[in-house]
């Protein structure tokens, strides 16, 4: 497909973007390697896949764009790098994102803030904004991202390219460094449908060293359908608010008629839950997240921060000036959503409400519902800087996306048009390992919808 | 102790289970190995890394909890209880909390002060070991070994029903025993794979309500049991008496000094924040799977003791003495199967073979069959009790056929009257005095012939026949 070399001139073209974390130097070296080792037979042999900082990989650091992993390197392969390298692909350097994942807009990384590709001005979304970026600017034709809560749909939508977040429980999270554990899944982003969803079907699967990994065979990939013909495709209303930008809505509502025009039924449908969805996560994710990060303490891997005299100010100097303030924020919330006294009030009742949305999603999908069609964002790429100091607005940018993440549920995000040269990403949920039928619709809407046009 | 206090104790138990892997990898438990070689990404709490549960060890613990009669529970739920030490590389420790894996069961133990008392194990749960912290081995350093890390423990929570300090020893001894009994651990206190914790309290006698209670840790061997718990009980005793109250803290108990301290504060203030492990999925255990575990039990220790005492019939002191290790009933067992009639059996297990086991490593040394043999040797006169000691003794250190052993060292008894008689006469004739005194009605000096017959035929006179002769020689 390409040569090694190739690639990584690719990548130095769109250095600009700051979304490589590898020195061009390492990665050119260890691209001429992989390519010499790569299996000819591979389904993916030598499509290069650029991976997010946050999965582990034996060939470059992993530092989760955090200060505190700074240069650490794995000591093995997250399952996924695995398999796509068995795969015959190579692992294109590690991107950007935000640290821990914790973000939407890859500003809050320890490496500097990711640029978007059609707007130095903008934001890529976020927290996956490296690997959205690289394939916006068409350095490589796919890459991993991650999701907690929509880390790769929102990027891929706010970036132009193709998003998938699998269902909870297809991909393995052995090596994808743990961020909310019971919603994390490695995903992935594609200049096209196909692209993204060959590079899943490869990562997926069962994983003997994931416990919550399902055991199952691997996605099989559908072929492209001759038309929309026996789809159902609801319509969420509390997904499509009176305040929704405007381009969104024009954009979803073309996206809306192509599917038609293709044979899809559609009726819209309530998830009356979904106004719960960003707080409910806002709990559970952080209460997580205070548990997974504990392991950072400066005691065994990581750099140490000056101040270490005794252990617990190893341990205060380690976590305060290894971590950004967006993380230390999370690991705060979540400490105190976990602490007796209030652990019934907040992490207990959110537990409650994900099963309520949970079941939101089930009541549709019982009564004949096969897909559900919203938008992705609420609003194209926002400017840099523009919601830093404001965190509620910036969580606010994940309010179509969180849901699918607190359910377990795949969805992809497709390009459906822009605004003043803005992509615009549509959104398809799909039933629980379902996965098929979720890429055959977006196959057919990816195929009638004018991406590049101004909705 | 006043008879004015009474004493409330209920012990918490950290037991190791036998496996051969760690609870969440595949690291080996093997005890004794240099530090941090058996680790890998998930006993090390590498980031990425994740655990999964290993089936071998959860067998283990549904058999500990079969043991002591709990109830398990087909769903159970693995929990993060969080807190910081440079030896719990995750920065939280995999437990059970709230949904643990089984409840409700009893340990019955012989009270030295009250008899059998059944004592409630309040829950059983499985957890993870941290790893260990080496305070002493560097200047000015702390070292931390994580071999430990990851190998699989469960906590036996026992209810507040001992009371008193030689009660708890005799209890944690039969919960020991129990367990090596049904193969699931070593519980060697020495290598920290059994560890216990105790909450302790004091109220006067005939209250029904409990005392405040402190928890003694640091308990590190069986010989500290009995006097950690008194250090304890006598502080609080005199504590309350001087009008003071017990605060509710952690003591931590001192053997070089025998006594206990309070643990610092900073130390102790933990608020685990627990939490259902995302990680791991519930623990769903299958009706299947639970039977297969009960049908891997042994027979336990009190099903075994009525039973020896109905086949046997052996006293309740016997059958106890002899089912206290599953070694010790397996060998009496054999013993009797060898054949040999089982109270004979039971006498030379008790006393010879269970004092040379404990001269030799816990070694049983004698064969079931050539102890058998001994028996039968005793039985058929051909040994007198005393060789056939000599012969059990020279068998366990050397091995061999018994009758061999005996007759090459010359033990074999002589059952032929004319050579009895021939050692009989010739001691009469070398105590003319005393045989007078017989004749005239001292019977009592009998004893004192065999004596001398014995030792002129070196101990291998049958006794029985020599006091025949006697008596025929002494009454013409």
């Amino acid at each position: 497909m390409s040569d090694a070399k190739a690639v990584a001139d690719r990548l130095v073209k769109v250095k600009r973007l700051n979304a490589l974390l590898t020195p061009v130097k390492d990665l050119r070296k260890s691209l001429v390697a992989q390519e010499a080792a790569a299996r000819p037979t591979g389904v993916l042999y030598g499509m290069p896949v650029a991976v997010k900082d946050n999965i582990c990989t034996l060939e470059f650091s992993t530092s989760c764009g955090s200060r505190i992993l700074e240069g650490y390197r794995s000591p093995y392969d997250a399952t996924a790098i695995a398999k796509l390298k068995a795969a015959g692909a190579l692992i294109a350097g590690k991107t950007n994102c935000d640290e821990f994942a914790m973000g939407s807009s890859t500003e809050h990384s320890a490496y500097g803030r990711v640029i978007h590709p059609l707007d130095k001005a903008r934001v890529p979304g976020g927290s996956s904004g490296g690997s959205a970026a690289l394939v916006g600017a068409g350095a490589v034709p796919a890459a991993l991202g991650s999701e907690t809560g929509g880390s790769v749909r929102q990027p891929a939508s706010f970036c132009g390219v193709v998003g998938i977040k699998p269902t909870y429980g297809r991909v393995s999270r052995y090596g994808l460094v743990a961020f909310g554990s019971s919603l994390d899944q490695i995903g992935v982003f594609g200049r096209s449908v196909h692209d993204a969803a060959r590079v899943l079907s490869v990562i997926s699967g069962r994983d003997a060293r994931d416990a919550t990994c399902e055991d199952r065979d691997p996605l099989r990939l559908p072929t492209v359908p001759e038309s929309l013909q026996g789809f159902v495709i609801g319509l969420p209303r509390e997904y499509f608010p009176p305040e929704l930008d405007p381009a969104v809505r024009r954009a979803c509502e073309r996206a809306v008629r192509l599917m038609k025009e293709q044979g899809a039924a559609v009726r819209e449908v309530s998830l009356p839950h979904t106004p719960y969805a960003v707080p409910t996560y806002y709990v559970i994710a952080p209460a997580e997240a205070s548990s997974n990060l504990a392991r950072y303490d400066g005691v065994r891997y990581g750099p140490r921060f000056n101040g270490s005299a005794d252990l617990r100010a190893l341990y205060r100097s380690t976590r305060g000036q290894g971590f950004g303030p967006e993380v230390r924020r999370r690991i705060l919330v979540g400490t105190y959503v976990l602490s007796s006294g209030y652990y019934d009030a907040y992490y207990r009742r959110a537990q409650q409400m994900r099963a309520l949305i949970a079941q939101d999603f089930r009541n549709v999908f019982d009564r004949g519902v096969d897909l559900l069609f919203t938008p992705t964002t609420p609003t194209p790429a926002f400017r840099a800087g523009e919601k830093l100091d404001d965190p509620i607005a910036m969580y606010l940018s994940d309010i179509f996306t969180v849901t699918a993440n607190l359910a377990g549920l795949p969805a992809i995000s497709i390009p459906i048009g822009r605004v003043k040269g803005l992509p615009i990403g549509g959104q398809l949920i799909g039933q629980a390992f379902l996965e098929d039928e979720m890429i055959e619709a977006a196959y057919a809407l990816e195929r009638s919808v004018p991406a590049t046009d101004e909705a | 102790m006043s008879p004015a206090w009474e004493t409330v104790i209920g012990l918490e138990t950290h037991v190791q289970l036998r496996t051969r892997s760690k609870m969440f990898c595949g690291c080996s438990t093997a005890f004794g190995a240099p530090p941090n070689t058996q680790v890998c990404p998930v006993c090390l709490g590498l980031p990425g890394a994740l655990p999964v549960a290993n089936g071998a060890a959860i067998g283990l613990a549904v058999r500990a909890a079969l043991a002591f009669g709990c109830t398990v529970h087909p769903r159970s739920i693995f929990a993060r209880k969080n807190y910081f030490y440079p030896d719990l590389p995750k920065g939280y420790q995999i437990s059970q909390f709230d949904q643990p894996l089984a409840t409700s069961g009893t340990l019955s133990f012989l009270s030295p002060e009250r008899g059998i008392v059944n004592a409630t194990i309040v829950r059983l749960h499985i957890e993870e070991d941290a790893g260990k912290s080496i305070h002493d081995r560097f200047a000015k350093a702390t070292a931390v070994d994580l071999n430990r890390s990851g190998v699989p423990l469960i906590e036996i929570v026992g209810g507040p029903d001992l009371r008193s300090p030689a009660e708890a020893r005799a209890y944690l001894l039969t919960l020991k025993q129990l367990l090596e009994y049904i193969g699931i651990s070593d519980c060697d206190m020495e290598k920290g794979s059994l560890r216990v914790d105790a909450n302790v309290s004091v109220r006067r006698a005939g209250d029904t309500t409990l005392g405040t209670r402190t928890e003694v840790k640091n308990i590190n061997s069986f010989a500290f049991v009995e006097k950690a718990l008194s250090v304890e009980r006598d502080r609080q005793i005199a504590l309350v008496e001087s009008g003071g109250s017990v605060t509710q803290q952690t003591m931590l108990y001192d053997s070089r000094e025998n006594s206990v301290r309070p643990q610092r504060s900073k130390e102790e203030s933990h608020d685990y924040r627990y939490f259902p492990e995302p990680d791991l999925p519930p623990l769903v255990l299958t009706p299947e799977f639970v039977a297969e575990q009960q049908s891997a039990l042994p027979e336990l220790p009190p099903a075994k003791r009525e039973r020896f005492m109905a086949q046997y019939a052996l006293s309740r002191e016997h059958a106890a003495v002899l089912t206290a290790s599953r070694d010790v009933a397996d060998y009496y067992e054999s013993v009797v199967r060898a054949p040999a009639e089982p109270q004979p059996a039971a006498n030379w297990v008790m006393t010879e073979a269970l004092a040379d086991a404990k001269d030799h490593q816990e070694q049983l040394r004698v064969s079931p069959t050539a102890l058998a043999q001994i028996i039968a040797l005793v039985k058929g006169g051909t040994l007198s009790h005393q060789a056939a000691k000599r012969v059990f003794g020279e068998v366990a250190a050397k091995g061999g056929d018994p009758r061999t052993v005996a007759e090459a060292l010359g033990l074999v008894q002589v059952a032929d009257s004319n050579v009895v008689s021939g050692w009989v006469t010739d001691v009469l004739g070398a105590h003319p005095t005393e045989v007078a005194r017989y004749k005239k009605g001292e019977v009592k000096l009998m004893p004192f012939f065999l004596g001398q017959v014995m030792r002129a035929s070196k101990g291998k006179a049958d006794p029985k026949l020599a006091q025949r002769v006697l008596e025929e020689k002494l009454a013409s």
